[in-house]
């Protein structure tokens, strides 16, 4: 087969690239970690959803600056996040555990890589650091029903001695 | 001589599956603007804010699916035909399939649009994706799969034709044209085999109330296994334009046959395997099979990043034959006045933009910032609404005077027209991909959110509100001008015009007898693509039905 010279450079700059944007993907899952969301927080029967850990959703502290966050997303709120905001503390480890009782939702804090898929019957988990006291909108970005556009909550990081004298 | 006089059957059924994709073009091209102006809050008086749903999914079906597939069939069927040189082996096959899909287009629009109109108990304002919970009328399911089922019978009828050449040719190379159409073909009835299996099998029964629950992470994956190859289903008859039609307008001939044939078969073999990539946020998939889709995803920037060196290849060959010289300023010699020329080329620039932002797309670690955000209707808005679309239409242009035997009415309009798409479209995506990174989510109706303070890096939010309302109006005025074009080329005329352009293609400069045969062995290729997919799908599929076909499941929600 007859390949011009201009043509077998391009092809090989066109590998070179490809291969170099999974390498950046690679590089990124075992230097610095990026965590990717997985099966790790197995499967649910969405509809007996009490008679689990979601039965009672909010903020568990499970070690020292270790906390975890059960969220249910149901038409159309957050729970918590909604009618009231997700309060952690800053310096703090957290990892939610998201799911739904209804229909597919998103779980997106605006802005930032905390972005994820709830689907009904499994459970969404995802660890996040927070550093700085810092307030986020939290958006559900896929179509879940009419009222899809209203439904949306906050997380706020407040400073860790604020939330330590809230909590005694 | 014009097409229409060699093969008056077939211009026939080109310019039916035509006409069907430019009437749902129009259709859906308005919702589109309904949608920029509601979204953005410039103007709201056409729907509520809960309708706003109904208008998106009529948008997404009739310009995704029922759109890009008709101009394929009409655009394939002249392809056939035309490099084969003979007709289609029976009219009443053709019209079959043409039928079907036009009746199952109307089913899935007729249900669509029953969400407008309360004192009827239609709707299926579930979005183009279609997600289990969420529940559509059955109608809307049945249409779809007529739909499906009538586009493998337009490939089974291209087949049929490509065989009967083959049993008079036995030793011949296959045409160019006829070997990027059987090798979409084929792409075709490997993808959509997942969508097949999901409406047929889950969510039809489960709509009719045959099955109590569905899966909807497996329905979700099936969905994938097909919504990404039928990308590819726009894609390759943009390419199919770009490598045959479009060095001929620039004024020369195709750089190389053969590097063409290997672009096709790398879209066969690597299409369907990297579907994952839509579910890299997805719970209960593991990672390693997020990497391998990711993996398979980048490699098929390879056929797109090939045909960008070969389409600009081509034009450059072609401005030097009009006397083009230089580096670079062979490019004002080629016929930017030409309406046909000037959409393709403003097409395949747009994007190589929009491939740039799918690379982001594909990245398995940076896709979590602008999944499900307003970046991904800006990227796919430089894909399929404009590599497909205005190509479609520059073909269009090309194409209808030989189709009907007419001149092209409406000149100036035409040459305007692909400028103003362009202009449009650079204001509408661009903002859509900043407002993706300032976390403003796809698919909602409202332009803010109460408790969320969305902040742009560049740029303010208002500006960029106020660029996809002109943008979206000034696609809409494009379209338009399109329509007017076209419909006045077909019905003013009595088909006896003396044509500018005549649909004879030059021979390429490297030409098929330069590959190896082995490129031509269809059965090979669609061997390796299979097991390709079985590497990539056959684990993740057995471990979410390991549960249980049903499990966990759901019952249907109406919305």
């Amino acid at each position: 087969m007859e390949i011009h010279r201009y043509e077998k450079i391009w092809t090989a700059g066109a590998l070179l690239l490809i291969v170099g944007l999974i390498a950046t993907v690679t590089y990124g899952a075992v230097g610095p970690g990026v965590k990717m969301i997985d099966d790790s927080g197995g499967t649910v029967d969405p509809g007996s959803l009490g008679d689990t850990e979601f039965g009672d959703p909010g903020v568990t502290r499970v070690a020292e600056d270790e906390y975890e966050v059960h969220v249910v997303a149901r038409q159309f709120l957050f729970q918590p996040g909604t009618t009231e905001p997700i309060r952690v503390p800053a310096d703090s480890t957290v990892t939610f555990y998201i799911t739904t009782p209804d229909v597919t939702h998103g779980f997106e804090l605006a802005g930032t890589n905390v972005n994820l898929m709830v689907i009904p019957g499994q459970v969404s988990e995802v660890t996040v650091r927070f550093d700085e006291p810092a307030e986020y909108g939290i958006v559900c970005h896929e179509y879940c029903g009419a009222g899809h556009h209203t439904m949306a909550g906050q997380l706020v990081v407040v400073p860790e001695d604020e939330y330590r004298s809230e909590e005694s | 001589m014009a097409y229409v006089d060699d093969f008056p059957t077939d211009a026939r059924i080109v310019r039916w599956n035509m006409a069907v994709a430019f009437l749902a073009l129009g259709v859906g091209g308005l919702f589109g603007m309904v949608q920029a102006l509601h979204r953005t809050g410039y103007f709201r008086g056409f729907v509520s804010s809960a309708d706003y749903y109904t208008v998106l999914t009529g948008h997404g079906v009739l310009l995704a699916l029922v759109f890009t597939t008709f101009a394929l069939c009409g655009l394939f069927t002249w392809g056939v035909t035309r490099s084969l040189d003979r007709s289609l082996p029976s009219a009443r096959f053709a019209m079959t399939w043409f039928g079907l899909m036009l009746v199952g287009s109307l089913m899935a629009a007729v249900t669509i649009l029953g969400g407008l109109v309360p004192s009827m108990p239609l709707s299926a304002d579930v979005l183009y994706t279609f997600y289990a919970p969420m529940e559509a009328h059955p109608l809307f399911y049945l249409g779809l799969t007529l739909f499906i089922v009538g586009s493998w019978l337009a490939g089974v009828d291209w087949f049929r034709t490509y065989w009967r050449w083959r049993g008079d040719n036995p030793d011949a190379r296959i045409p160019l044209q006829t070997f990027m159409v059987l090798t979409t073909m084929l792409m075709w009835y490997i993808s959509s085999a997942g969508v097949a299996v999901e409406v047929l099998f889950f969510l039809l029964p489960w709509s009719l109330g045959l099955i109590q629950e569905v899966d909807p992470l497996l329905t979700r994956t099936l969905f994938w296994y097909f919504g990404h190859p039928v990308v590819y289903f726009w894609l390759m008859p943009a390419y199919f334009i770009w490598y045959t039609v479009l060095p001929k307008l620039s004024g020369g001939r195709l750089f190389s046959d053969p590097l063409a044939r290997v672009v096709f078969v790398l879209f066969l073999l690597l299409s369907t395997p990297v579907g994952f990539h839509h579910q890299y946020v997805d719970p209960g998939i593991p990672e390693g099979f997020k990497f391998i889709a990711m993996t398979n995803t980048m490699f098929l920037l390879l056929p797109s990043l090939l045909t960008a060196f070969t389409v600009v290849a081509s034009m450059e060959h072609g401005a030097r034959q009009r006397g083009g010289e230089g580096r670079l300023s062979w490019l004002r010699k080629l016929p930017w006045d030409e309406p046909a020329f000037a959409g393709c080329a403003l097409a395949g620039l747009m994007f190589a933009a929009g491939g740039f932002s799918g690379m982001i797309n594909a990245g398995m670690n940076i896709n979590y910032l602008i999944h499900n955000t307003l970046w991904v209707p800006g990227h796919f808005h430089l894909t399929v609404g404009t590599a497909s679309a205005l190509t479609f239409m520059a073909a269009g242009y090309w194409l209808f005077p030989q189709i009907t035997g007419n001149r092209l009415r409406f000149r100036t309009l035409a040459t305007v027209q692909p400028y103003l798409w362009f202009v449009g479209m650079t204001l509408m995506s661009n903002a859509m991909h900043r407002a993706g990174l300032a976390g403003i989510p796809r698919r909602t109706a409202e332009p803010q959110y109460g408790s969320v303070a969305f902040e742009g890096v560049v740029g303010g939010v208002s500006e960029m509100r106020l660029q996809i309302a002109i943008g979206g109006t000034l696609l809409f005025v494009a379209l338009v001008l399109f329509l007017l074009v076209v419909f006045a080329t077909w019905l003013g005329g009595d088909g006896t015009d003396t044509l500018r352009v005549n649909s004879s293609i030059p021979t390429p400069l490297s030409g098929p007898e330069h590959s190896p045969r082995i490129l031509d062995n269809l059965k090979l290729w669609t061997a390796v693509a299979i097991v390709l997919i079985a590497l990539a799908y056959g684990l993740p599929l057995w471990a979410l039905v390991g549960d249980g076909l049903f499990a966990p499941g759901s019952p249907p929600i109406p919305v």
